[in-house]
């Protein structure tokens, strides 16, 4: 029971999109997560459930959108097209923007949840000892906001390695470009090459809960840190 | 209060002082309905103190000044520059001033100092060491500096916030009740370093707050405001002398003269003190700097004769006309303003007393004075 060539490609393939998909959602979602937590318009509300229904969603229904609007013929489509960059269902930045749709309130959520827990007081502080807005969230909202970020760079890393029907819709089985572990999996399985199945999926398991002890670990020194407030 | 109001404005000429008007409303229904509307002026140094109760609007004001209000509309003009007009808004990180809040909101993932230094990095001009040095030194947080937050007493933090607020340097500095939030050994604790604030800074400050005795002791102007409205404004003496403000609880309301210290008996432990309007004897303190002290007399230690006697144990017995008499919130009493040379003192008597003695305005009589308290 070893991993082949093929098994590390797709393994280093899947870190690769992983990564570049927590990095990329990191920059686009906190804006959306830091707005979300501080309007008070009335769009709040659909934009939360924008932001929610990959959760719900069967990734097949995601996919399936998503491989329409990125075709030739959809609005990304065209868009890419029109930049010069082709389409992009069935290539790894077509993954990307798929596993971005895929893990955003992964990491919207924590972040939301964060900035929401910090509250006025220390913006206005700082406001007043002259720290202006750029300033203010860099300063005190990213170091209070810690335990948001880190939560939601840990589940968006982990979501999107453990995505599989929205990759399949996607971007197929292309090796080196997109398979990644979750598609190996399946294909090892219908090839019948069990030994190989149970080699990527024991990975994958021991990964998974790594990354949640890690998660939990994580969260539970986080409250004890929290408790000795003031005295 | 009009004619305060011109004297005020003619004290803190545009280049001196702050001038604030603002109006905010708070609340949709007519239920939780609050409206701010007030117009101050503000002397451009020593403590003025905004006194009033809970929910009359001291902190929207405070808050307002700092700009945190955004939906306030108004004017202010602090030491000659425009901070908000109504074609003007400055934010609140572009205003010269400093923010105590009543909890300390210190950062908490920075130390005492790196909280310091997160007001010295941002205030626009240079902080000389021996700014920083004096700063430390008259909050006493030399030996804390190096602590989280979390590790501080609530009056260390405080003070920290003091600290802080001092060194962004401000031209301003406004204090949210920053005793509130302490137990009383902390008060007593934080009020000495507030005294020295005040003595080693000059930065006009004003400070919220609903304990008269903070105020008597820290403030030489004041702004009294109840639901949202500035009732009266002006000079502490002048303003706790009147009778019909009646500021704070009724065993509270008491008179204030700012007195000068003629001379120490050592025999009686004594010392004697001389106000704009007569002499009083009171036990004396060794406090060799403070020529000038500020008295206390409370209404309810004041009582009154139509003839001196001498037959009393009442140390202090001073001459003075009744000026005006009115009906305590007690059925039972009465508050009474007594003309005593150029300053004032307040009695508090039974109604059936001033019926005995046939107390009528304009009357000569003889005030005793039963004891009276150094404040400052």
């Amino acid at each position: 029971m070893s991993l082949t060539d093929g098994d590390m490609a797709t393994i280093w393939l899947t870190l690769r999109l992983a990564t570049t998909v927590t990095i990329l959602l990191l920059i686009f979602a906190t804006p959306v997560a830091w707005w979300l937590a501080t309007t008070k318009s009335w769009f709040k509300g659909p934009m939360s459930a924008i932001v929610a229904l990959p959760l719900v969603l069967p990734p097949t229904v995601l996919g399936f959108y998503l491989l329409l609007a990125m075709g030739p013929n959809g609005a990304i489509g065209q868009f890419t097209q029109a930049l010069g960059l082709g389409t992009l269902p069935f290539t790894f930045w077509g993954l990307v923007v798929a596993s971005m749709v895929y893990s955003l309130p992964f990491v919207v959520q924590p972040i939301q949840n964060s900035i929401e827990a910090i509250g006025n007081r220390p913006l206005e502080a700082a406001a007043t000892l002259g720290a202006g807005p750029i300033d203010r969230f860099f300063t005190v909202v990213l170091p209070l906001a810690k335990p948001g970020f880190m939560t939601a760079t840990i589940l968006g890393f982990a979501h999107t390695v453990g995505e599989f029907g929205i990759v399949l819709m996607i971007g197929g089985s292309i090796p080196g470009e997109t398979r990644v572990v979750s598609v190996q999996i399946y294909d090892h399985v219908e090839a019948l090459e069990y030994a190989q199945a149970h080699a990527l999926s024991g990975v994958m398991i021991v990964f998974s809960f790594v990354v949640l002890l890690m998660l939990y670990t994580f969260q539970r020194k986080r409250k004890a840190v929290g408790m000795t407030y003031g005295r | 209060m009009a004619d305060n109001m011109e004297e005020i404005k003619k004290a803190t000429t545009s280049a001196q002082g702050i001038q604030a008007r603002f109006q905010l409303g708070f609340g949709q229904s007519a239920k939780t309905h609050f409206e701010l509307d007030v117009e101050i002026a503000i002397p451009g140094q020593g403590i003025t103190a905004i006194f009033g109760e809970s929910g009359s609007g001291k902190t929207s004001l405070l808050r307002c000044i700092a700009g945190l209000e955004k939906n306030a509309c108004g004017c202010l003009h602090v030491n000659g520059e425009l901070w908000q007009d109504a074609a003007v808004f400055v934010p609140t990180h572009k205003r010269s001033l400093g923010y105590v809040f009543q909890e300390a909101s210190l950062f908490e993932y920075l130390t005492a100092m790196g909280n310091l230094r997160y007001a010295i990095k941002r205030n626009n001009q240079t902080t000389n060491p021996e700014l920083l040095e004096q700063v430390i030194g008259v909050m006493g947080i030399a030996g804390i500096l190096s602590q989280l937050p979390e590790a501080l007493s609530g009056g260390e933090r405080q003070r920290v916030a003091i600290a802080r607020a001092l060194l962004s340097q401000p031209k301003l500095l406004l204090m949210d009740e920053p005793l509130a939030s302490l137990d009383t050994a902390r008060k007593l604790e934080i009020l000495p370093y507030l005294e020295r604030l005040r003595n080693s800074f000059n930065i006009p400050i004003l400070y919220v707050s609903h304990a008269v005795d903070e105020i008597v002791r820290l403030a030489d102007h004041a702004v009294i405001m109840a639901q949202g409205k500035v009732i009266a404004q002006g000079g502490i003496t002048q303003l706790f002398s009147r009778a019909d403000l009646s500021l704070g609880v009724s065993n509270e309301v008491g008179a204030i003269l700012e007195c000068k210290v003629m001379e120490r008996d050592k025999q009686w432990h004594l010392m004697r003190v001389a106000f704009n309007g007569g002499e009083l004897w009171l036990p004396n303190v060794e406090n060799k700097q403070n020529t000038t002290q500020r008295i206390r007399v409370l209404a309810s230690d004041v009582s009154l004769t139509l003839t001196p006697h001498t037959d009393s144990s009442i140390l202090n017995v001073l001459s003075g006309e009744i000026q005006e008499i009115i009906n305590d919130q007690d059925p039972a009493m009465s508050l009474v303003r007594l003309k005593v040379g150029e300053s004032y003192l307040l009695a508090r008597l039974t109604q059936k007393s001033l019926q005995k003695l046939a107390l009528t305005l304009g009357k000569s009589v003889w005030i005793q004075i039963k004891s009276a308290a150094i404040v400052r």
